[in-house]
């Protein structure tokens, strides 16, 4: 193209501790384009955005590699100040309006019109007020821009969702200096005819000059929406293709497109034996309050001796399942285990029913960081089974059987190779993986029925997310313990798992044999808007 | 939309403690026996004290700082304005006004204290400006006690403790009392309506006029920049933060302000009771100024002009007859006295309370518009 592009990236690179997270990732933006930024969670986009918009956190940690050339001039940001002042507008996934504040005043956020006055000689400009009338005027403008039809004088905290998107799009419009927009998700939370409006006015914006930078995981938008897209694997461009031409199917093998079949080897027989029959969990009707992985509506059913995975994009809501299950955030619904019922919001209760719980938050839920393995180990085997405890004066005080505990301790650092300096060790002074499997061992002395494990291999090494990978295998293998594994990682998922649900908006977006072919977990996840949701029963 | 009977309640919830407070004085007032013209005339005087004071916790409360216990901080400022003006026999309206640009400065450097503290405390507000209160106050008592008329000359030997530096425990402030209050003198009455009958009482109108200007000073303070900038980060922070409003020095701003309004609080507060109590005046300045506001419909989220009133109006009310209706009830003055100081500590507890359960109210009500939005969902398909 003859014309300067608006935003040219060249060879940007990014490492977070000697982790690679971005390298050259190069692309360019004309005036008036729309460019789809697509990948799974960790490939890089909030990275590579954060870097855009100059966050404090790039610069934090050691800065990027690469330029951010804009109207053909190099720039680098130093905060979102500056790249806002440079034109470069982001909406976040996050709402960020002041509840209390109408419509206006949250779109003229530290930028109100204010009646001048003497006053402010004296002291600053903060002590004149504010001239409401044209704050309005301005506020409707921006509003009518994006063809939606907000009061400028509704109370942000009661409107409904998809206005305070609006909201948040006509508080970038209104900066006059706007010429390239990030929108970061921002039909996640809209209703379809919601999105459809946005789409428009996007659309609309996008006529009137803006460059418009567009992520989002519903691919049927982005082929919609968009002028060109980028497919971001790995910290690498592995795609830039106009988005027209492209095919659902096809962006989504881009997005995934790692050799899948290298690790089939690893994959589980199919799983045999008349007992599977039997129901271990079923799960309808689920709701958890979870923040950030709120789950609205679940049902499905996993038998006996299953290893059942459940995967999905973060704060999708596959958290939120096992915690919810677990009874660690308000929850409701029907969860039945072996055909007795549990009751929800009562983890000592679930634990009562057979379950163990391993935590994604291992630091914080799954581990007493200051105290010793051992204890780690075989807490809640103390606590919920009166186990590794000796009666005093014919029972009426319990003792800690310190022997007992250690030797329970020594038999798991043995089996799960647990690199320590022995029982006594605190658990804060272990390496991750470590931890994790200090972790499992805890779920393992409880023997439990059922298995709810999140996040195996979270923040741990290659060797050991195998090893932990296999510790599941086998103790599934061995005891006929049934597994619910939550995980992003869907290779892990369907190399330890016997079916794989895929969680979508709060919802199971469709459950699948491990076996099935890696676009169709992705088409799953990514977006199957149009389709009927399926439940838990129609793929048994 | 909204149910009227989830307004009913939220009306119930928001204005429980007002409604008791009224009913209690309901009861309290024939119990007492005082004279129409005896309560009219004491209520008056009693909002022209106290207004100024409780009328200065307003600006934190809109920065989202809550209650700022920190006032007495302020109390003390205007107190060592008045030591000085005492000391130097600086008498009438003159005395006042030197008393508070004494104190100014003072105010001005322990709410800059006080504001820098809590910006490090972010979210313990509350508790963080009470302790802090104590601490100052130790240091204030190493002044008042140990500095003044050692380190600090004080000439006036009347206020000097006998073992020659310190200051006496009560100064009088006679050549100041109610000296604003009668700069213009105003009556009304006697006034009969029905069966209500009043004698001529007098009105502090002076007093009252700087209470208006203030109340004012608040009103076009809320539709400033600066002002609109607190509301912003009183709810939420992070928001008006991203958004390039200067939060932590807009926080130190709401704390100077209103510790510079309660030192002149304290000094119009002090000049009515003509006695300052050196080492005492300030303690329950804080305590009393916040259960008034609280008991006038306040929460630690959202207060306004009215509450003010309403509850110093509520608040003294009480004070007034309690000691005469357990008098008369029981036969002791004294619990109507231990009554009120349990009523204040009792009544911040209850707002502390409601805080918090409102709180968690509006979660529930967070979660059940999920479970809502669920079920419209599955409609639209």
């Amino acid at each position: 193209m003859p014309e300067t592009p608006l935003l040219k990236l060249e060879n940007i690179g990014k490492d977070y501790f000697g982790t690679r997270v971005l390298s050259g990732v190069s692309f360019s933006l004309n005036k008036g384009e729309i460019l789809g930024l697509v990948g799974e969670n960790g490939a890089g986009k909030s990275t590579l955005m954060n870097i855009l918009f100059g966050m404090p956190v790039i610069a934090g940690t050691g800065g990027y590699e690469g330029s951010i050339i804009i109207d053909g001039q190099k720039t680098e940001f130093k905060s979102p100040f500056d790249a806002l002042e440079a034109g470069v507008g982001m909406v976040h996934q996050e709402f960020s309006l002041i509840p209390g504040f109408t419509a206006a005043e949250n779109i003229l956020l530290n930028r109100e019109e204010l009646n001048r006055s003497p006053l402010e000689q004296i002291f600053s400009e903060r002590v004149s007020t504010l001239n409401r009338p044209v704050m309005n005027a301005r506020a409707s403008k921006a509003i009518k821009t994006l063809g939606v039809d907000i009061g400028v004088d509704t109370i942000a905290s009661e409107m409904p969702v998809g206005y305070k998107q609006f909201v948040e799009i006509a508080r970038e419009i209104d900066r006059t200096a706007t010429r390239l927009l990030v929108l970061d998700e921002p039909t996640a939370v809209l209703t379809e005819t919601e999105s459809r409006i946005l789409l428009d006015a996007l659309r609309k914006l996008a006529e009137g000059g803006i460059a418009i930078v567009f992520i989002s995981h519903r691919l049927h938008e982005i082929i919609e929406l968009c002028d060109k897209l980028v497919v971001l694997r790995d910290g690498k461009v592995v795609r830039e293709a106009p988005a027209k031409t492209s095919s659902l199917r096809e962006i989504a093998a881009w997005m995934v497109g790692r050799q899948v079949d290298s690790r089939s080897g690893a994959r589980r027989p199919e799983p045999r034996s008349p007992e599977l029959e039997d129901l271990a969990l079923s799960v309808e009707n689920l709701w958890v309050d979870m923040p950030g992985e709120t789950v609205r509506d679940v049902s499905f059913t996993v038998r006996k001796g299953e290893i059942f995975g459940i995967g999905g994009l973060a704060g999708q809501g596959k958290l939120g399942i096992p915690n919810g299950v677990m009874g660690l955030f308000p929850a409701g619904g029907k969860v039945t285990l072996f055909g007795k019922p549990v009751k929800l919001g009562a983890p000592r209760g679930a634990l009562d029913s057979g379950m163990a719980f391993v935590s994604e938050d291992r630091r914080g839920v799954g581990l007493l960081l200051s105290e010793r393995i051992d204890w780690n180990i075989t807490f809640t085997a103390m606590q919920v089974q009166n186990r590794f405890l000796k009666p005093l004066l014919g029972g009426f005080l319990l003792l800690r059987d310190d022997a007992a505990i250690a030797r329970e301790a020594q038999s798991y650092i043995e089996s799960l190779e647990i690199k320590c300096t022995g029982p006594g060790q605190r658990a804060v002074e272990l390496s991750g993986g470590n931890q994790q499997k200090i972790c499992l061992a805890k779920a393992f002395v409880l023997r439990p029925g059922l298995l709810l494990i999140c996040e195996p291999t979270r923040g741990i090494d290659v060797g050991a997310k195998e090893l932990v990978l296999n510790t599941l295998r086998h103790h599934n293998e061995e005891y006929g313990t049934t597994i619910v594994v939550t995980s992003s990682e869907l290779e892990e998922l369907r190399s330890v798992c016997d079916r794989v649900a895929i969680v979508g908006e709060g919802r199971i977006a469709g459950i699948l044999p491990a076996s099935s072919p890696a676009e169709e977990f992705a088409i799953l996840m990514m977006g199957k808007t149009g389709q009927k949701q399926g439940s838990g029963s129609d793929v048994h | 939309m909204m149910p009227t009977k989830n307004g009913f309640t939220n009306f119930i919830a928001g204005s429980a403690v007002p409604i008791i407070f009224i009913l209690i004085s309901a009861a309290a007032i024939p119990l007492s026996g005082f004279s129409a013209t005896y309560l009219v005339q004491e209520l008056l005087i009693r909002i022209g004290r106290n207004s100024f004071l409780i009328l200065s916790l307003l600006i934190p409360i809109m920065a989202g700082m809550g209650l700022n216990f920190g006032m007495v901080l302020g109390a003390m400022a205007g107190q060592i304005g008045l030591i000085f003006v005492s000391d130097w026999s600086i008498v009438g309206i003159p005395g006042i006004v030197l008393a508070m640009i004494i104190g100014t400065p003072v105010a001005v450097a322990l709410g800059f204290l006080c504001g820098s503290v809590l910006n490090r405390a972010k979210g313990q507000e509350m508790v963080t400006s009470y302790i802090l209160g104590f601490f100052i106050n130790g240091v204030y008592q190493l002044v008042v006690l140990y500095f003044m008329g050692w380190l600090i000359p004080i000439g006036n030997p009347t206020l000097v403790l006998s073992r020659g530096y310190g200051i006496r425990n009560a100064v009088s402030l006679m050549g100041m009392r109610t000296i604003l209050d009668k700069l213009i003198p105003l009556e009304i009455g006697p006034l009969s309506i029905g069966a209500f009958h009043m004698d001529a009482v007098t009105i502090p109108a002076a007093t009252y006029l700087v209470i208006a200007v203030f109340c004012f000073f608040i009103l076009w303070f809320r539709r400033t920049k600066l002002g609109q900038d607190m509301r912003a980060i009183g709810q939420d922070r992070v928001v008006a933060d991203s958004a390039g409003i200067p939060v932590d020095r807009t926080r130190v701003i709401a704390i100077v302000i209103s510790t510079v309004l309660a030192c002149y609080g304290q000094v119009i507060y002090l000049q009515n009771m003509g006695t300052l109590n050196t080492y005492n005046s300030h303690d329950q300045a804080g305590m009393f100024s916040i259960a008034a506001l609280l008991i006038g419909g306040a929460s630690v989220s959202r207060a306004g002009i009215g509450n003010v009133f309403l509850g110093v109006v509520l608040f003294h009310l009480m004070f007034i007859v309690a000691p005469m209706a357990g008098k008369n009830l029981m036969g002791q003055a004294q619990i109507g006295e231990y009554f009120r100081v349990f009523v204040s500590y009792g009544i911040i507890a209850l707002a502390l309370v409601l805080h918090a359960w409102k709180r968690h109210r509006d979660r529930m009500e967070v979660r059940g518009a999920l479970r809502d939005s669920q079920k419209t969902g599955k409609g639209a398909e």
